[in-house]
């Protein structure tokens, strides 16, 4: 039997020091694309959950316009489907694991709906094994960034609204020049935090075949039948990717809150 | 002063709380182009519900309201033509000017980019002819060298000074104030009424609610008196304030005096 740690151990880590690297950027890369996927996602949800679409509108009303006081009719012209399809949504991917998630979208959509090509990108990203992890990830990322990109936009303060709609410009254009730059600028510490939370979250992958950082830890354990040494080399590397990164957001978190209060 | 009435409002109702709450209870008067119509009355009389129900920040429970020959709070009336028309909010939103309380400037832009935002989007001027424009109302009041500065960057006098030529800038038939000089500094109200002083004196129509009585006296063309959501009484500044009839004026002029 082998030692529990050894430096030969690590040496025949390092044998595997270009998929290591390799495993690495497909983490990062991972990380990089579900947040973008994740944040246009949110948006979406967002201002889905924030629309003011009611279909049934006219049941809540008598012919002149004035308020019903049926309670039944008065609920129903309140349904707004769109923002009923994002809460469900939203509740949904949070209250189950992203274990589960990740199988259903590859098992269930991409074997059996979406077939992508056996293509390989830069010789060590698998198309087939990537993409299904980013959208998964995405999946799961959009939900949360909804509720983070929601509460940005409602802590914008409502004479913000006033003073754009009173210039004239329509809800559309007062959303999208008014609120959602500065909600944005308000949120974006949450935003790469959650990048934060993905790098490490994207290990789950491995378990669809994702050739990232935890799956060549893998790869090693199965060549020579070790795992410490690979598991403290991958723990070194996240350590290394995600505190510096935590550390420049809270400096810059800092330097815009003082901005703000000036 | 001509006579033509811009705004006609009639028999205005705003009720919250199912009616228990009656911030405007039917509230009727005309304004007419040019006029400086000064609004006063007890904090929770309805001032602000009145002026924010003009440009329908407020949505009233009930009543009209009749901007340019159109009725603004219905979603189709007839235009000058005679015809069902929809109307369209933003488009006689544009034609009323809004002074907050609190600026309401947008702190993500420079001023020259909050004076040319609505010019650009909303009536599609090119970005020089806006430039052009602001700049000179920005020479008006004073500020034409904080053009590239932050809101942040401006004391609270200024930043309403931006306001107003923000929404001037819009080129409006009509100023509606709510306060414009209750969040201020005492040093800096002075220089924000010199500038509104001097849109009245240029012709522009204004409805202000202010605790200025100075202002009131001054530059109102006719005062009125609001408490509990109705105006009790209005008239020229000197009728108000040299012979009030309602005891509930006399009694609030007798505290702000
Ligand atoms: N959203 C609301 N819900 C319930 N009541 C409201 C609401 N907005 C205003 N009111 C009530 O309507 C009444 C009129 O309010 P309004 O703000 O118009 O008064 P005001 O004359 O402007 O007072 P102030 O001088 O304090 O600004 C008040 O009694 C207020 O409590
Ligand atoms: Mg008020």
């Amino acid at each position: 039997m082998s030692n529990f740690i050894s430096g030969e151990g690590f040496e025949k880590t390092f044998r595997f020091g270009r998929m290591i690297l390799e495993g690495t950027g497909v983490t990062v890369l991972l990380a990089l694309f579900t947040v973008i996927i994740g944040f246009i996602l949110g948006i979406l949800l967002a201002i889905m959950r924030m629309s003011d679409v009611r279909p049934l509108r006219f049941l809540g009303q008598d012919r002149q316009g004035r308020p019903r006081n049926n309670r039944l009719l008065v609920a129903i012209s309140r349904f707004n489907p769109l923002s009923v399809i994002a809460t469900t949504y939203v509740e949904v991917i949070r209250s189950t694991p992203v274990l589960v998630q990740i199988m259903i979208i590859y098992h269930g959509i991409f074997s059996y709906l979406i077939d992508l090509p056996s293509i390989t990108i830069l010789g060590f990203i698998r198309l087939n094994r990537f993409v299904p992890g980013v959208v998964a990830l995405g999946i799961n990322s959009g939900a949360y960034l909804c509720e983070i990109i929601r509460s940005g936009i409602q802590s914008i303060d409502g004479g913000q609204t006033e003073a754009a709609r009173s210039l004239g410009l329509n809800k559309t254009q007062t959303m999208y020049s008014i609120i959602l730059p500065q909600a944005i600028k308000n949120i974006l510490p949450a935003i790469a935090n959650e990048f934060v939370v993905i790098i490490k979250e994207s290990s789950i992958t491995y378990t669809i075949g994702v050739q990232e950082l935890m799956s060549v830890v893998n790869d090693v354990r199965g060549s020579f039948f070790i795992i410490m040494e690979p598991l403290l080399v991958a723990t070194v590397i996240y350590f290394c990717l995600c505190f510096p990164t935590s550390k420049l957001i809270a400096y810059f978190e800092r330097r815009m809150s003082r901005g703000d209060k000036r | 002063m001509t006579s033509d009435k811009l705004i006609q409002v009639k028999n205005l109702k705003k009720h919250y709380n199912k009616g228990t709450i009656k911030a405007l209870d039917d509230v009727s008067i005309d304004i007419h182009s040019g006029e400086v119509i000064v609004v006063i009355g007890p904090s929770g009389s309805g001032k602000s519900t009145f002026l924010r129900s003009l440009n329908l920040m407020e949505q009233p429970t009930d009543g009209q309201i009749i901007f340019d020959g159109v009725d603004i709070t219905k979603k189709k009336a007839p235009g000058p033509d005679g015809k069902l028309k929809k109307v369209n909010i933003d488009l006689h939103r544009q034609k009323m000017g809004m002074v907050f309380q609190h600026f309401n400037l947008f702190p993500h832009k420079t001023i020259l980019q909050n004076m040319i935002l609505a010019p650009m989007k909303v009536k599609g001027i090119s970005k020089d002819a806006a430039t052009n424009k602001a700049m000179e109302l920005l020479r008006r009041v004073g500020l034409e060298d904080r053009h590239s500065a932050y809101p942040i960057q401006l004391s609270g006098g200024q930043k309403q000074r931006v306001a107003i030529v923000r929404a001037l800038a819009m080129e409006p038939e009509v100023m509606l104030f709510d306060e414009p000089t209750s969040a201020l500094d005492p040093e800096m109200v002075g220089e924000v009424l010199a500038v509104m002083k001097e849109l009245a004196k240029e012709g522009m129509t204004m409805v202000v609610v202010t605790h200025e009585m100075g202002f009131a006296r001054e530059v109102g063309s006719r005062v009125v008196f609001m408490d509990e959501g109705k105006i009790l009484e209005q008239g020229t500044p000197e009728e108000i304030f040299t012979s009030p009839k309602h005891p509930r004026l006399k009694d609030f002029l007798s505290k702000v005096l």
